[in-house]
């Protein structure tokens, strides 16, 4: 193979006393694409940062074609021909596509260049089959395409080497192939590629090698990721075997939470239209279909956010005369919401208050309408060794945990109250397979213990290993519900594009 | 009733617009640089202050006008840096910055103007600019010796409002400053110094508050009395608001406010003089506060506005 494109050796990089990165190495050709592996707060991200100039790395050296270069920031990264899709995207959404792509780039006779920029843009349209149109506002475009956005400013900027931070966590699956066909046709016109994700099976069909990192060290090296097994993957980055758990055959119990002919209006996404469904104790219910039918507004009703124009919800029995978190919450709902960042816990307060929030006024965490920071703490220290967050400790600031530990947060917070219904969304998305196995065993012990549990998600496998029911939301209805033993991949999918039956079987 | 609108209602009516709206357009344009880039300047009452003073200092010593007017934009331009450094290099609060650079900015204009001419009963006063009528333009019928029969810094803010628009949305220094006060990231992985970036339209904001400050020393009432610039920083605040932050509008935000004060010192000379002035005085602000309510509900700010730029953060 030729000389390496980039290549990082000796990279120790420490956040305090969290070692994030420790000696280091990895190297990618041209052409190829590389998997980069590791548990949720490995250092994946921190690693990409370092080469893309974003944090400054306490060792090490960064070689580009040979020779070593220094980068300080992105500017310097961009220069020497890297280019970073990021986790969470870097775009301005109230400018235009093309103003965010021109950015940084300097104008012609002092104005900002836009014939140039137009032409550019259709030259890397044609080359990698990603086209965008360029006055449209970045807030009017969706994921997959803000995400196309991204990679076409990186190609923008002429880079040779292309970072992507859990690209598919963010993508529908259909999108995913779309991704996928750009970043091989990439590949074979000489691009190296990095290519960071959890979802093991995607790894196997991308990528040509894999870099595994566990706490922060280079853990091993996956020379032919498609002969290798998932399993084997999964025991290089956590040290030990990952046991798929089991669902134990139960018989439910008497419905939980039922919703009849409930209809919203006045939502940002797609409204509900006379949605029927219940969930018995001890029972999970999976919500299958593509995102933007109507799982956003399911999810908002049933956790009182968003009050129905028609119908009627009742929990354990009772009908629910307010909506309204609180009032839901003293009902017996919990709720692990989609979107950790902004709704989950407020990531400016210390990790302990933003666990308590919920239930912040009960008398559990407060006396005579003052907090009562000993219990808080307390409680925080508990679910932290329960649930195995890792964090310096209950004070340290939300935001600065990783994903994966946000979610174990969060459902750590929902779970220790012992809610009676839970509704959860996309509760594995950006987490490391043996976190979400350990997701998974705490849904089927609720399971076991009698909660009644609605899991809305995208991801089919984790739906169909999980649920006793599967419906499928189309368009803001349910398409159909099947009960898993009948349900298989091809079925839901053909149900979710709104070609399937819509036969209601219990 | 008619007499007093015909009073009210003349060329030099439009005249008084056109100057009043003059210090208040380069106040609110530099206040919408600084915040366009992510960045409340609350000094900016201060700031006018002392520009108009060190103007007014240095045109009175040395004679010269427009040496008053470099030194203004200077002084403006040296605060903007000073709020910068508090609010961008060290990402401290900007709304407790802005007002300590106010407090400070006041402070040291009184100190320096008692220090420099004493305590005078009169005080001392310049020859200011006097209106350079443009040839040919000037003699338009109304139009004409309103808009064209200016003082020169007039000319400069007529110019400024689409010089303004046309940097900010056309070169790509503008477009920096647009993407730091809506998403810092961005632009910091694009390549574009964030810190770089929000100093330099600070600057630049402080650089026109100074103008804004010279103009009233030098221009509107040649001389300086503490009471000079009297809030018109905090209602450039609210004009940015108004206008959207958006140059053109913003400028048209501060010839509506203009218009109300022309209006109600018109309506004080006039023949309603059993209303106390004060009542008068008032109506500008009212004007602005109730404009302010109907208009800002839709308005938009720059999504990293107050935010300070830490990368290593997350
Ligand atoms: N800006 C920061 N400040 C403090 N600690 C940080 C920061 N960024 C990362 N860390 C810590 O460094 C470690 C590595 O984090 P990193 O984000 O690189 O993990 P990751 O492998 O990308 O995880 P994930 O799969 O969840 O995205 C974690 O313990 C994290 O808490
Ligand atoms: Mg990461």
């Amino acid at each position: 193979m030729s000389a390496p494109l980039i290549e990082m050796r000796g990279i120790t990089k420490s956040f305090g006393a969290v070692k994030a990165n420790e000696a280091v190495d990895l190297s990618v050709a041209p052409g190829e694409i590389l998997g980069l592996l590791g548990e949720n707060g490995a250092g994946k991200t921190t690693l990409m940062n370092v080469l893309f100039g974003a944090y400054a790395p306490d060792a090490g050296e960064i070689m580009v074609e040979g020779k070593p270069v220094s980068i300080h920031n992105s500017a310097d990264a961009l220069a020497a021909g890297i280019g970073m899709v990021h986790q969470h995207f870097h775009l301005a959404p109230r400018l235009t596509v093309l103003e965010n792509l021109l950015i940084g780039i300097p104008g012609r006779s002092g104005r900002i260049d836009r014939a140039g920029g137009l032409a550019r843009l259709t030259e890397i349209s044609r080359q990698y089959g990603l086209s965008l149109d360029p006055n449209l506002p970045v807030s009017a475009l969706s994921v997959g395409e803000q995400q196309r956005l991204e990679i076409i400013k990186a190609l923008f900027r002429g880079a040779k080497l292309l970072i992507l931070d859990e690209p598919t966590a963010v993508l529908a699956p259909s999108e995913v192939d779309g991704l996928f066909a750009a970043l091989r046709s990439m590949a074979a016109q000489g691009l190296g590629i990095i290519f960071i994700s959890h979802k093991l099976n995607e790894v196997r069909a991308l990528t040509h090698r894999c870099v595994v990192l566990r706490h922060g060290k280079v853990a091993g090296l996956v020379d032919h990721p498609a002969q290798t097994t998932s399993a084997e993957m999964a025991k290089l980055m956590c040290g030990h075997e990952i046991v798929p758990p089991v669902r134990e055959a139960s018989t439910p119990g008497a419905s939980v939470l039922t919703l009849d002919g409930i209809s919203t209006s006045g939502h940002a996404g797609t409204p509900l239209r006379d949605v029927s469904l219940f969930v018995r104790a001890g029972e999970i219910l999976g919500i299958a279909g593509v995102s933007g039918n109507g799982q956003r507004a399911l999810a908002d009703v049933i956790s009182g956010m968003l009050p129905p124009k028609t119908g009627a919800m009742t929990i354990a029995g009772k009908i629910v005369a307010q909506f309204s978190p609180r009032e839901l919450q003293a009902l017996g709902l919990g709720r692990i919401p989609e979107d950790r960042m902004t709704t989950g816990l407020v990531t400016n307060l210390p990790l302990a208050d933003s666990m308590v929030l919920p239930r912040i006024g009960t008398e559990a965490f407060s006396r005579k309408g003052l907090l009562n920071p000993t219990a808080i703490r307390a409680f925080a220290e508990e679910q932290i060794k329960a649930y195995d967050i890792r964090c310096p400790g209950p004070m340290v600031r939300a935001g600065a945990l990783s994903g994966g530990n946000l979610q174990k947060a969060l459902l750590a917070r929902e779970l220790a109250f012992d809610p009676k219904v839970l509704i959860v969304s996309q509760p594995t998305r950006g987490l490391d397979i043996g976190a979400a196995r350990f997701i998974h065993e705490k849904f089927l012990a609720m399971r076991a213990r009698g909660c009644g549990i609605i899991v809305i998600g995208e991801d089919l496998e984790e739906l169909l290993m999980l649920s006793d029911r599967i419906a499928v939301m189309y368009e803001g209805r349910i398409a159909g519900t099947l009960p898993s033993a009948d349900a298989t991949i091809a079925r839901l999918g053909l149900m979710m594009t709104g070609a399937g039956h819509t036969e209601e079987a219990a | 009733m008619s007499a007093v609108f015909e009073q009210i209602f003349q060329v030099g009516f439009l005249a008084a617009i056109i100057r009043i709206a003059t210090p208040l357009a380069f106040a609110t344009l530099g206040e919408m640089f600084s915040e366009r880039a992510g960045v409340l300047n609350l000094g900016i009452e201060g700031i006018m202050l002392l520009s108009a003073m060190a103007g007014f200092t240095a045109a009175s010593l040395s004679g010269s006008l427009w040496l008053g007017v470099l030194v203004a934009v200077l002084v403006g331009a040296l605060m903007g840096a000073l709020h910068a450094l508090f609010t961008v290099a060290l990402g401290l609060s900007q709304h407790v910055c802005g007002i300590g650079v106010t407090l400070f900015s006041s402070g040291l204009a009184y100190f320096l103007y008692r220090l420099i001419f004493g305590q005078q009963s009169v005080p001392p006063s310049i020859d200011g600019f006097k209106p350079v009528p443009i040839p040919l333009l000037a003699d338009i019928p109304v139009l004409g010796p309103a808009v064209f029969n200016q003082f020169t810094l007039v000319y400069l803010a007529i110019i400024a409002v689409p010089l303004a628009a046309f940097v900010l949305y056309r070169t790509p220094w503008g477009l920096s400053v647009r993407m730091v006060g809506e998403n810092p990231r961005a632009a910091d992985s694009a390549g574009v110094s964030v810190i770089a970036t929000r100093f330099q339209a600070v600057i630049l904001g402080g650089a026109l508050m100074g103008l804004a400050g010279a103009f009233l020393t030098m221009a509107q009432f040649n001389a300086f009395t503490f009471g000079v610039v009297s809030g018109r920083g905090w209602v450039a605040i609210a004009l940015v608001v108004f206008g959207r932050w958006d140059p053109w509008r913003s400028a048209g935000a501060a010839l509506l406010f203009a218009f109300v004060d022309a209006l109600q010192l018109r309506m004080q000379a006039s023949g309603l003089g059993h209303i106390p002035y004060e009542a008068f005085l008032m109506l500008p602000f009212i004007f602005t506060i109730v404009a302010m309510a109907f208009m800002s509900r839709n308005a938009v700010a720059p999504s990293a506005l107050l935010k300070p730029f830490r990368r290593e953060e997350r």
